[in-house]
């Protein structure tokens, strides 16, 4: 499965137990949008970090990479162009 | 304590009533082992199962006045009836028993309804007036004793438990997908209405007569009540901090005081917490009463407090004893727990109680003192600071530092990036829009658990049709709540939602009345609450010191390091109690199967499968995808156990009515 494939489907089982895709859009609001919590934050990049070989520094999680399954697709690219 | 039941309407016959009688009673055979007592007469009939704390030898009820026309069943305390019955012998009354139910038909026959605003107490009392043929139901303030309802064929039957209601109607034993709602959004269901499609809980401090012509009148005695907030600047209470914590102490030996009554021995369970810890010492240091004291200890550190108890044991040097609980404890024990509890709820933390009662029991003790109350009465919860904080911030929206005032309020939010950079912001920042509102301070809480809402199946939604948890709850509140100050209002939610609702039902009588352990409150004799309720907002959260005044009441009586102790919540490991090495234990995997799923109705086979799965492979570690699992479960073993009862009724060789009726 492509990458942010593979990310939307942990979103949608996680936080939204649920297999619908239309459940969830790629540019819906993860955090404003009630879906993710700061419990679901943590779980989300051991996720990353697990799935795509990537480490994420203290300073890299701010609001605006959670933003939406994108916006996390996008952080990982340029995690994986380093 | 103990249990009641009973039922009354036209054309009920003494002589049919008693085998409905027995079996609407023996039901509750646990919370009264020590006896059952019926009285039947043209009109009603009244079921007591008694567990004997004062006066053994001539306690036995139902009891009634002197002409034998006013008859009550009881369950609770009347802690002042000393003082009553003085005042009572004095004005020429007389009585046959030491008890302390007998007051209640004095009282009535001398003040009529308004007997109950004499009562210092915990009750849930049913009263029969022959001459005028009308039945009064009543429950103490604050809701610490149940009492349960429902209209059938022109009667209305009560009881102490649900359980009785399902022996002898069978159409009770239905789930209402509104309570069901409710019940994982708010933790528990604003009376009167409950889980059940049929039943109704009486609300407490409220008053319902049953007349001769049917008619029903539900009158509300006392409520908690808060002063306008430009009436509670320190300048207008108490302009010396010092003189109110004296007159707080004062009163809080007193209330110790008339809630050590009782003719067996008294227990009392020490969490290791400031509250629990003050009932101990108040005990100790102004009473001669020996006690002896209980607490849970939890083989994992993160709800661990053993330490802080053993430090309160050694300062105290109170005998005491330790139960140990573990995660299997509390799986095994869950279907057991709702048994008891009848209505879903969406923490483990009850069961560890019921395991505490049973060894309470196993010691020979009846009675136990605990702290509960305390948070609601004198603010110490942290959902008050919270709130404190959210409207502090929303004066400055757009500052950086006044959010991060939260990250000191969540321990764990302080290791975390999340406390830094904007999250803070993002997080806390959800919900502002409602800070008119007087459900401002739960509107995170309520928010967390609706994540048990995306487990709902889409004919249960249709069902409830558009439903805003917010506006529901808001129309259950005193019209002039907005003139009381933010951390009143705060107060008056919590002490009707989570208080009466579920801390002293599925957490309080329930899990010690499964084995015959009556719980007391100190904190919530009537007279403190009312005391502190006029007090100054800044006299309970002052800064970010919760309960201030108490831990000034109380200073002296604790060691240095209780006194300062923030508040550890009270909680119990939720999803991880179900499952072990990746196994759900048989029950579960049975109950939470998609076929089961399904057939229930109420939830969805597929949202209900994720979540299992995260939750069997340890990667549920918020409290809303616990709160969500334990809420699924909970309800599935309610479901299960309505299933039992209409089953157990359908085949009964005759059904109740034919016992009831002519």
């Amino acid at each position: 499965m492509e990458r942010r494939g593979q990310i939307k489907q942990f979103v949608l089982q996680n936080f939204l137990f649920s297999d619908n895709e239309a459940a969830i859009g790629d540019e819906d609001p993860l955090i404003r949008g009630g879906v993710v919590d700061s419990i679901g934050i943590h779980e989300l990049i051991v996720f990353l970090e697990r799935n795509f070989q990537i480490s994420v520094s203290p300073e890299e999680m701010t609001p605006a990479i959670f933003d939406s399954i994108r916006s996390v697709d996008e952080f990982v690219t340029r995690k994986l162009a380093i | 304590m103990c249990g009641i039941a009973g039922f009354s309407g036209p054309g009920v016959m003494p002589d049919l009533a008693r085998p409905v009688l027995e079996r609407m009673i023996h039901t509750l055979a646990h919370r009264g082992p020590d006896g059952y007592g019926f009285h039947a007469e043209p009109g009603v009939g009244l079921a007591h199962a008694r567990l004997s704390i004062i006066d053994l030898a001539t306690g036995d009820q139902p009891i009634h006045n002197e002409r034998q026309t006013v008859w009550t069943v009881f369950n609770g305390e009347i802690f002042n009836y000393v003082e009553l019955r003085e005042a009572l012998e004095a004005a020429g009354h007389r009585f046959y028993t030491r008890s302390d139910t007998e007051v209640i038909v004095h009282l009535y026959d001398r003040y009529g309804d308004r007997f109950v605003d004499h009562l210092n107490g915990q009750f849930a009392i049913a009263l029969w007036d022959r001459e005028r043929q009308r039945l009064v139901l009543a429950r103490d303030r604050t809701g610490i004793r149940p009492l349960f309802h429902a209209r059938s064929a022109g009667r209305i039957w009560f009881a102490s438990e649900v359980k009785a209601l399902h022996a002898v109607l069978p159409e009770t034993a239905t789930l209402s997908p509104l309570g069901l709602v409710q019940a994982l959004t708010y933790w528990s269901i604003p009376d009167p209405d409950t889980v059940y499609e049929r039943v109704r809980s009486l609300p407490p401090g409220c008053l319902l007569s049953v007349e001769r012509d049917g008619r029903e009148n539900l009158t509300r005695f006392w409520d908690w009540t808060f002063p306008r907030a430009e009436e509670t600047s320190p300048a207008r209470v108490y302009r010396d901090v010092d003189q109110a914590a004296a007159d707080l102490r004062e009163l809080l030996v007193d209330a110790v005081r008339l809630q050590l009554r009782a003719d067996v021995p008294v227990g009392a369970y020490l969490s290791g917490g400031l509250d629990s810890s003050g009932i101990v010492a108040l005990i100790r240091g102004f009473t001669d009463t020996p006690v002896r004291t209980f607490s849970v200890a939890f083989e994992d550190d993160e709800f661990d407090e053993s330490v802080h108890q053993a430090a309160m044991v050694r300062h105290l040097g109170t005998d005491h004893t330790t139960l140990r609980c573990g995660r299997r404890d509390i799986g095994e024990a869950f279907p057991r727990l709702l048994r008891h509890v009848e209505t879903p709820i969406l923490r483990t933390a009850p069961a560890p109680l019921m395991l505490l009662a049973e060894s309470v029991h196993r010691h020979g003790y009846k009675v136990v003192l605990t702290g509960e109350g305390a948070d609601e009465v004198f603010g110490g919860y942290d959902l008050f600071k919270e709130a404190k904080v959210r409207r502090f911030w929303a004066r400055q929206p757009h500052s950086k530092v006044r959010p991060l005032l939260l990250g000191r309020l969540y321990g764990y939010l302080n290791n975390s990036p999340v406390s830094k950079s904007g999250f803070a912001q993002s997080f806390f920042g959800q919900g502002m829009e409602h800070l008119g509102r007087p459900i401002f301070a739960h509107v995170p809480r309520w928010s967390m658990s609706m994540r048990a809402m995306a487990m709902l199946s889409p004919e249960l939604r249709a069902c409830v049709g558009p439903w805003d948890p917010l506006s529901a709850y808001e129309q259950t509140l005193p019209a002039d709540i907005m003139d009381w100050s933010p951390l009143a209002r705060d107060q008056y939610v919590e002490a009707k939602s989570l208080l009466a609702g579920y801390l002293l039902s599925a957490q309080g009588d329930r899990v010690s009345m499964a084995h015959s352990v009556e719980g007391r409150y100190p904190y919530l004799d009537h007279r403190l609450i009312e005391f502190a309720s006029r007090l100054p907002p800044s006299f309970k959260v002052r800064g970010m010191t919760e309960k201030y005044l108490l831990r000034r009441a109380l200073a002296g009586l604790l060691p240095a390091d209780i006194l300062r102790r923030t508040k550890q919540p009270y909680r119990a490991p939720d999803s991880q109690s179900f499952f072990f090495d990746g196994k759900p234990l048989d029950y579960v995997a049975d109950l939470m199967s998609a076929d089961r799923i399904r057939s229930a109705g109420y939830f969805d086979p597929t949202a209900v499968g994720h979540l299992f799965e995260k939750c069997r492979h340890g990667g549920a570690t918020s409290f809303a995808d616990n709160q969500a699992f334990v809420g699924v479960l909970s309800t599935m073993l309610v479901h299960h156990e309505c299933a039992k009862w209409c089953s157990v009724v359908r085949d009964q060789p005759a059904g109740p009515d034919r016992y009831a009726y002519r």
